[in-house]
């Protein structure tokens, strides 16, 4: 890997600090009862309202379609997702130092799995949230389902729902897209190098780094 | 009406023909004679839908006991808060928590004439933080909380009678004042009324306002002599320091005042200077004197609490002299009013036929050279030549009340000839007229009594009705007009119908108060002993035949809504908590047969009905506020049972909120004590 390659490894893993203290996805509703609008923020090991009472409010409303109350502290990601990300970053910091390519192949390809495992998760816990709902409900729309949408809007009822990454969800993406970017690069240039001879290319890698 | 006709009118005025007058302009109809100049006037005060007034006003009530607060320029009435009256719509008076509101000497007094709403100052400028307005019968001053728009306190004022010369704070709201139409003894004891000039006083009380939390307490009387103190206001700027207060009756005519009282060509300001009275108290030269008054106080856990004043500080004009001075001022004077740069004091001679301006300059220079026309039960009179800096001449007929634009000119309402007439304080010459309907009392500019005045509006606020709206058989609601006042001439803007008798008003911008309004009561917050702050914490304990309920509420149900074992004869204390954390979602609280009134609970607040029931059955309670899609499934039911019943006190479980268990819940989970 050249410097400049490990510095951005480098730098991609440290972007993910930045999740422990900026919200990753929000998601806001806007009713005609709610012109002033309702909405979560989703962080790596919290959910909160954007306003301080939405998170119960939207559990006192969605009471009466059947959906299970959000609460923070029965959501095991928020649990683990915090230790998960430390891992990352020390991965990505180790590869930044190991500085070889196979190691950085790995770990864009493993940081790509697990963003899309994460966005997977996510979009699962809205399917039970929305699916799963209590059969003695007040109101029972036949056929209806209340899933928030990962990304993009969708109209639940009355509500108008928004979903949308946060600050910390664009840097995570900025950093995921960051390591492949850079391990494609590396990649090319792997390639490239095969075909000539190494005395050939040392000094342009060095003049290059 | 035209110019020339009051102009006519006047000219020939004498107190006969201003009585013929008042009948002629509330005869002279509708003819809108400025409305024509007004083509755009319907877009000048459309407020399009979802946007906000430029103005908030605050209207007093006048006999209804309440302040209506309006939108301005469009008129919407945006709440009626009550103040002295109970108000059966949220509990107010009802409510355990505001019961002691209503606590004066006289016992429980549960309504009153509410009539000047004073705006707090700082720098002689309203500061949005809190609204005095006085009560009349009963003398009292209370106070307003303006995040809240709720009363926050009120105060009795002891050794008054008729207090309308109040609040009328000063510039900085260090002191409301209260002072009395009705002269009385004090204290009060069983004289002859014949007695009246030696047993009788004229208090004129000075009441501090704490600068942090507004709250008041009395600091000194002034024992005037018996006139009926009329209305006043604060010195500003140069003149901050004193108040002003108007007198009629000093006469002193103990019977039939109509007559009697108008028999003096002058009658006086009383020009008070607070501060020389600051010094006097200061140097002991006040006597403290018995008088038992209720201060009634909500506290930070929403509950209001009494106590009792036991003495005043009373202050004679004999014991501290350069305290107060007697300014001649025809006739029979009402409002007493003080332009923006302190140096003017209008007295508005409800009888006079011209408006007389003092000058606060010329008063202190005539003090200085003792200036003195001769003395008044030992106070000195200020020759009238000698403090007067013009005459407004041929002003109109029956001048009450003046208010200023902050541009140079001053704004005064004719009760008779029913206009409002624009004046310079340059010159003193009227410059405008304009006809309201009908017989104007106050009127209001926002600002307009403070040194910057917002000079766009002036309302009118009238005391007849008559054709204005359509008919609604003998009662009629009272009418007010707005014009626009931002040009030379004074244009009629609108025309709308007010609740109550909106006796004086204040105004400020919106953008003072929007921003700073409460939206919900933060139920981690609440600080009241019986509040249950979940649905776990609920319950009923039975002490004798005293039943306490702790409830809550949220969309859309009360936890619980299934008791028992309550009794015929029991106090039965519903604590009602609204559990709701959301903006604008209250919840009511009724209960059938309750003699007292509902419950309208804040999110965050509780509130306490007491209900004695008086039969055996099973009684309905609901929730009055539509709060939701449920809102008409939001209800329970009380079993009552005959006195000495073995029925034990029970109430369901909070369980079947909890979704999936509500099948369970329904069938199990009783509490039981």
């Amino acid at each position: 890997m050249r410097r400049s390659s490990r510095i951005a490894v480098a730098v991609a893993a440290l972007l993910l600090l930045a999740a422990y203290v900026a919200p990753l996805w929000r998601i806001e509703l806007i009713a005609p009862q709610y012109p002033e609008g309702l909405g979560l923020r989703i962080w790596v090991n919290q959910i909160t309202g954007l306003k301080p009472n939405d998170l119960n409010s939207i559990n006192g409303l969605n009471h009466y379609i059947g959906m299970h109350a959000i609460e923070p502290d029965e959501i095991p990601e928020l649990e683990f997702m915090p230790k998960l990300l430390a891992a990352a970053i020390a991965v990505g910091l180790l590869v930044a130092l190991i500085g070889r390519r196979v190691p950085l192949y790995l770990w864009a390809a493993a940081f790509t799995a697990g963003a899309l495992a994460g966005l997977g998760d996510f979009w699962k816990w809205g399917y039970e949230y929305g699916h799963h709902l209590d059969p003695h409900a007040a109101i029972r729309v036949p056929g209806m389902s209340y899933q928030p949408p990962v990304i993009g809007t969708k109209q639940l009822l009355n509500f108008h729902a928004t979903s949308w990454p946060d600050i910390g969800g664009w840097v995570l993406i900025a950093s995921l897209a960051c390591v492949v970017i850079v391990a494609g690069l590396e990649w090319r240039r792997a390639r490239a190098l095969a075909g000539r001879p190494i005395a050939v290319v040392r000094p342009v890698a060095q003049a290059s780094a | 009406m035209s110019r020339t006709t009051v102009f006519r009118l006047h000219r020939t005025a004498t107190l006969a023909l201003l009585m013929a007058g008042a009948v002629v302009a509330a005869g002279c109809g509708r003819s809108n004679a400025r409305l024509g100049e007004t083509g755009d006037a319907a877009q000048r005060v459309y407020v399009a839908p979802g946007k906000y007034d430029e103005f908030y006003a605050f209207l007093s009530g006048g006999f209804d006991g309440q302040v209506g607060v309006y939108g301005l320029p469009s008129g919407r009435l945006l709440k009626h808060v009550p103040v002295f009256s109970q108000s059966t719509e949220n509990g107010w008076g009802y409510s355990e928590q505001t019961k002691a509101m209503m606590n004066t000497s006289y016992g429980f007094v549960p309504w009153d004439d509410a009539h000047h709403p004073q705006l707090s100052q700082t720098a002689g400028v309203p500061d949005g933080r809190w609204l005095f307005i006085n009560g009349n019968n009963t003398p009292r001053i209370a106070r307003l909380n303006l995040t809240l728009f709720e009363t926050e306190e009120i105060l009795e004022i002891p050794n008054s009678g008729g207090n309308h010369s109040s609040p009328f704070l000063t510039e900085n709201s260090e002191y409301v004042v209260a002072g009395g139409r009705f002269s009385v003894p004090a204290p009060q004891r069983d004289v002859s009324i014949d007695d009246y000039k030696e047993a009788f006083s004229g208090m004129l009380t000075f009441a501090k306002v704490d600068s942090a939390t507004g709250h008041m307490a009395i600091a000194f009387q002034i024992r005037m002599p018996a006139f009926d103190y009329d209305l006043s206001h604060a010195g500003k700027g140069p003149s901050h320091g004193w108040s002003f207060f108007t007198s009629y009756n000093t006469e002193e005519g103990n019977t039939k005042l109509e007559v009697n009282a108008s028999q003096k060509d002058k009658d006086y300001i009383a020009a008070i200077h607070w501060k020389q009275a600051e010094r006097c108290v200061a140097e002991g030269k006040a006597k403290t004197e018995p008088a038992r008054y209720a201060h009634n106080l909500m506290g930070e856990d929403g509950i209001a609490r009494t106590d009792w004043g036991s003495s005043t500080k009373v202050l004679s004009p004999a014991d501290c002299p350069g305290l107060v001075y007697f300014l001649p001022t025809p006739k029979s004077p009402h409002g007493v009013d003080v332009d923006p740069s302190g140096e003017f004091i209008v007295g508005n001679g409800k009888l006079a036929a011209l408006i007389p301006v003092h000058s606060f300059s010329k008063m202190l220079k005539a003090i200085a050279d003792k200036a003195f026309a001769g003395e008044d039960h030992g106070i000195p009179v200020l020759k009238y030549e000698a403090t007067i800096a013009g005459e407004v001449q041929n002003p109109g007929l029956g001048p009450l009340h003046t208010e200023f634009d902050g541009k140079g000119n001053a704004y005064t309402s004719m009760f008779l000839s029913s206009e409002i007439v624009k004046w310079s304080l340059k010159d003193f010459k009227v410059i405008d007229r304009v006809p309201t309907y009908y017989s104007i009392g106050h009127l209001m500019i926002p600002g307009g009594d403070s040194r910057k005045p917002w000079g766009k509006y002036v309302l009118a606020l009238n005391k007849i009705t008559k054709d204005r709206y359509l008919p609604t058989g003998p009662e009629l609601a009272q009418s007010a007009q707005l014009y626009d006042i931002s040009g030379d001439r004074m244009k009629l803007l609108s025309d709308f119908p007010t609740i109550g008798e909106p006796h004086y008003a204040q105004a400020l911008p919106a953008s003072i108060l929007k921003d700073r309004q409460l939206k919900m009561y933060p139920l981690a917050k609440n600080a009241d002993p019986y509040a249950a702050k979940n649905e776990k914490s609920t319950r009923m304990d039975r002490k004798g035949a005293v039943v306490h309920v702790r409830m809550t509420m949220v969309r859309s149900h009360f936890m619980p809504d299934k008791l028992e074992g309550i009794q015929v004869g029991d106090s039965v204390f519903f604590h009602i908590t609204n559990l709701e954390q959301d903006w604008d979602v209250p919840h009511g609280f009724a209960v059938l047969g309750a003699n007292n009134s509902e419950l309208l609970v804040m999110p965050g607040q509780t509130r306490t009905l007491v209900w004695i029931p008086s039969r055996v059955g099973v009684f309905p309670f609901y929730c009055t506020d539509f709060c939701s899609a449920l809102h008409q499934e939001m209800q329970g039911y009380i079993r009552v049972s005959p006195k000495g019943s073995p029925v034990a006190i029970k109430w369901n479980s909070p369980s079947y909120h909890a979704p999936g268990d509500s099948a369970a819940a329904t069938a199990t989970g009783h509490g039981t004590k």
